[in-house]
């Protein structure tokens, strides 16, 4: 090829990396300007409405304050179903699984439940806890499906975490002879606590917005303060649901309002487990 | 508690099979108490996995079938009154690349003792300064036990690995190339530290490091893999002065001087 | 024998209970996966081999009249209904994840590829309803004034609310899968004088293929299992058409929005069950040829 002929090929090809950089990087601006832009208008519209008494009273009062506590007790639920089971199955699948057909099973198992769509959860609780077991419209149906929702999500972050840890000091642990299970509480599930401890709170703060499976588990638009696990109550998500989309539209603000609390504390959730990941991360490898 | 000297081990036709492959097989030889012996060949030729098979670090490893037997103090390891678990307090390993834990100095060496199930301050402060002066660290840190191990440099953590090693007061002390991955300095460091253990402690070295191996051993074992549908074997077992002035098989001659590795 | 008998067999038994315990928790999901798919067939059962209602006329039928005294379940407009939303959603989603995908794996510099991937955790931590909550307020109102629609809420303005819902899975994953993609690769082909983008469409892309096709499944899965956002601003009239701007019904709006008015045990209540096990089967499927597919390529890298 000609050296006039290679300049051009080459010229042109800068052309086209230059065009293709705008779109994509189009692409990837427009996503992060839209987040950007959902965050800013979610303060614009509720950050007037969050008052303290927002916070602490009750509807009839133009509060929210068992929403809130409704979906704290709906939170606290799960972790309690769902942190030792997917925490103990994540220890498994790391630690203790064989390579095989089996373990590949419960794997693909893990994949497709956290696949089901939550709606579907919600049926599955409605007809398992509340009609099967008959715990009833409740915090404690509502729990249990939020659980084997989250479950899957643990489970994984709990494998990912005990992966990080390097086999090194596997090997060192056995080899001054210590068994399997001493060898993981004493070393590895140490080294990979933050990942895990991240991990759930993730898994917990999906929970926390979840409508669907607690549709027909566990709320009721006007519930008083849930004082057992057999209660119904209200939840934040529900709540919102409810108000923006009655013909009649309630004040806007209270929307809003709890729209961005529901937001915000998902967020900071997110936010602290995430330095508080980093901040362990750093002791674990040198 | 012992007036003989124990940590010798007695191996009778040794083999090894991962799955359907025999890695080694064939393996006949005796290592005496309180002595050094290394392990030498090329790469592949299995004496890291000879090395495994003296602390069943290989069960853990899966499909494994060890044949043959292998006598430490006259107790086969491998028969079923064997806890795998158990023999590793007495038959300790130093690795190739230091891996202590994420934990302090202390936490690190008194870990073994703690899982014996030594537990007061009494009995574990002394336990662990004596294994650091064992391992030639104690002067270093002495001072303070409580620095996290990743702040030592790797020759001090590859010292303080031995230490931890030591602390459960092994008769046998298994060592995979553990000076492989140091400078030169530290590496030294580590021969000298193994010349002083020799005497109350057996040790088996694996090396690559010809000169290495013979500056320190007393007895060397050469092992050799001769083509990849045979399992490796043992060439040739004998006192280290002796081997590599005036060695018996042709293969470790040539070895030995360099015309392949 | 130093240390004791006493001492190796007391940890021999708690050796031995902790795994069994840690293994009755890993095949616990296998447990609940499969009581979720007994639970849906068992009480969607009397739907399915009623005479009167049955699963081909489920499935095929045109017309929903529940609360007749012969009541009618044929759920095939809520079928389309739902096919209408997630094709609107996969438009957008895939096209523009996909290019952020590339633009931040390949173009990026450090700093933007940290602050992208912050934003797209926060997206995807936004409950749902949220989502649903702008749809209404905001979304929908847009597109019927910028199209001149006669309603904010139909099946186009719940697919572009959904497209957001789908872009964090598919770009994470397509991320992850060109990122794997071993650095020689990437520097073999600019050694040879591409340019990045040369690079990135020649090479990355197909390497990435399998995890690609991965996130767009789950994605897919995503939007067509998504309750809220269509609940709100789908606009919910049952109708079987292919248009864009009228309002839609899928499948999932009309578990959530019937199930609180049958009777537990009745017809109704078990056709609702039926739609739930489709859509069971319709993520089940997504999701195992995602696995696959992506087994496939890990196999194939493990060279």
């Amino acid at each position: 090829m000609s050296a006039s002929k290679r300049g051009a090929r080459v010229r042109n090809a800068h052309l086209v990396e230059v065009g293709m950089k705008i779109v994509t990087g189009a692409a990837a601006a427009s996503v992060m300007l839209s987040a950007a832009g959902l965050l800013a208008y979610l303060l614009y519209r509720g950050l007037p409405s969050i008052t303290w008494d927002f916070l602490t009273k009750a509807p009839r009062y133009g509060g929210i304050f068992p929403a809130i506590v409704g979906t704290f007790w709906l939170v606290a639920g799960t972790a309690a179903f769902a942190m030792p089971i997917g925490i103990a199955a994540g220890i498994y699948l790391s630690e203790y699984a064989p390579r095989g057909r089996r373990t590949r099973l419960i794997r693909l198992s893990i994949a497709n439940m956290a696949g089901v769509p939550s709606i579907v959860y919600g049926l599955f609780g409605l007809a398992m806890f509340v009609m099967f077991f008959g715990f009833g419209v409740s915090v404690l149906s509502g729990s249990l499906t939020l659980a084997c929702l989250t479950l899957p999500v643990i489970i994984t972050t709990t494998e990912e975490a005990l992966r990080q840890v390097p086999q090194d000091l596997r090997q060192a642990s056995l080899a001054l002879g210590a068994t399997r299970w001493r060898t993981i509480r004493k070393v590895v599930l140490p080294a990979a606590l933050p990942g895990i401890v991240t991990g759930a709170i993730l898994g917990l703060s999906r929970a926390a917005g979840e409508t669907a499976p607690v549709l027909f588990t566990a709320v009721f638009f006007s519930a008083p303060l849930p004082m057992s696990p057999l209660d119904k109550t209200m939840a934040l998500p529900y709540h919102i649901y409810i108000m923006a989309t009655q013909p009649n539209k309630p004040q806007p603000g209270i929307v809003w309002g709890s729209a961005l609390v529901l937001v915000a504390g998902v967020t900071i959730i997110n936010v602290v487990a995430a330095l508080g990941r980093s901040r362990a991360r750093r002791r674990v490898t040198w | 508690m012992s007036t003989g000297k124990l940590g010798a081990f007695e191996l009778q036709e040794v083999s090894v099979a991962y799955g359907k492959e025999t890695a080694i097989a064939g393996v006949s030889m005796s290592i005496e108490a309180h002595s050094v012996t290394a392990l030498i060949g090329p790469s592949g030729c299995g004496k890291s996995t000879l090395l495994r098979c003296l602390n069943r670090m290989n069960d853990e490893l899966g499909d494994v079938r060890v044949g043959g037997r292998i006598l430490l103090d006259g107790e086969d390891i491998y028969s079923r009154d064997v806890d795998p678990v158990e023999l590793r307090s007495r038959v300790g390993q130093v690795f190739q690349r230091p891996n202590p834990f994420p934990m302090s100095i202390y936490d690190n060496v008194a870990y073994g003792p703690r899982t014996l199930g030594t537990r007061s301050r009494a009995e574990l402060d002394p336990l662990v300064e004596e294994s650091l002066r064992r391992a030639a660290l104690w002067d270093e840190v002495g001072k303070n036990l409580k620095k996290h191990a990743f702040e030592l440099s790797g020759g001090q953590q590859q010292r303080l690995c031995i230490a931890r090693a030591l602390a459960t007061a092994p008769e046998v002390l298994l060592m995979d190339e553990p000076a492989s991955a140091l400078d030169p300095i530290s590496s030294q460091m580590i021969e000298d530290t193994i010349a002083v253990l020799s005497s109350s402690v057996t040790i088996v070295i694996v090396t690559h490091n010809m000169q290495q191996a013979a500056r320190i051993s007393d007895r060397t074992a050469f092992m050799l893999r001769e083509s990849m549908d045979r399992p490796a074997g043992l060439v040739e077992v004998g006192d280290t002065r002796t081997m590599f002035t005036k060695p018996v098989d042709p293969r470790t001659e040539a070895y030995i001087t360099g015309r392949f590795g | 024998m130093k240390g004791g008998g006493g001492r190796t067999g007391r940890a021999r038994a708690v050796e031995a209970v902790v795994r069994a315990v840690m293994s009755a928790s890993g095949w616990l999901a296998i447990v609940i996966l499969t009581a979720i798919a007994a639970f849906l067939v068992v009480n969607a059962w009397p739907a399915i081999t009623d005479p009167n209602v049955g699963l081909v006329r489920m499935l095929t039928g045109t017309s929903w009249y529940s609360t007749n005294a012969q009541p009618e379940f044929g759920f095939l407009p809520y079928i389309v209904a739902s096919l209408r939303v997630t094709g609107v959603a996969l438009a957008i989603a895939v096209p523009v994840g996909i290019g952020a995908a590339v633009y931040i794996s390949e173009f990026a510099g450090r700093r933007v590829k940290e602050i992208g991937k912050s934003v797209i955790e926060f997206m995807a931590a936004i409950p749902s309803v949220v989502y649903g909550l702008v749809g209404v307020a905001v979304v929908g109102p847009a597109i019927k004034d910028a199209l001149h629609l006669p309603s904010a809420l139909t099946a186009l303005s719940a697919g572009v609310v959904l497209a957001f819902m789908a872009l964090p899975t598919i770009i994470t994953i397509s991320e992850d899968a060109m990122h794997a993609v071993p650095n020689d690769l990437r520097m073999g082909s600019l050694a040879l004088g591409n340019t990045r983008w040369q690079t990135a469409y020649k090479v990355i892309v197909p390497a990435a293929g399998s995890g690609i096709f991965a996130s767009v499944m789950l994605g897919l899965g995503r939007a067509i299992g998504e309750t809220m956002v269509v609940l709100m601003v789908a606009g919910g009239t049952m109708n079987l058409t292919w248009s864009l701007t009228d309002s839609a019904r899928p499948l999932t709006a009309v578990i959530a929005s019937e199930m609180g008015e049958v009777v537990q045990g009745g017809m109704h209540y078990s056709v609702l069950f039926v739609i739930g096990l489709t859509l069971f089967v319709i993520t089940f499927v997504a999701n195992l040829a995602a696995d696959l597919v992506l087994e496939r390529q890990r196999r194939r890298w493990r060279r």
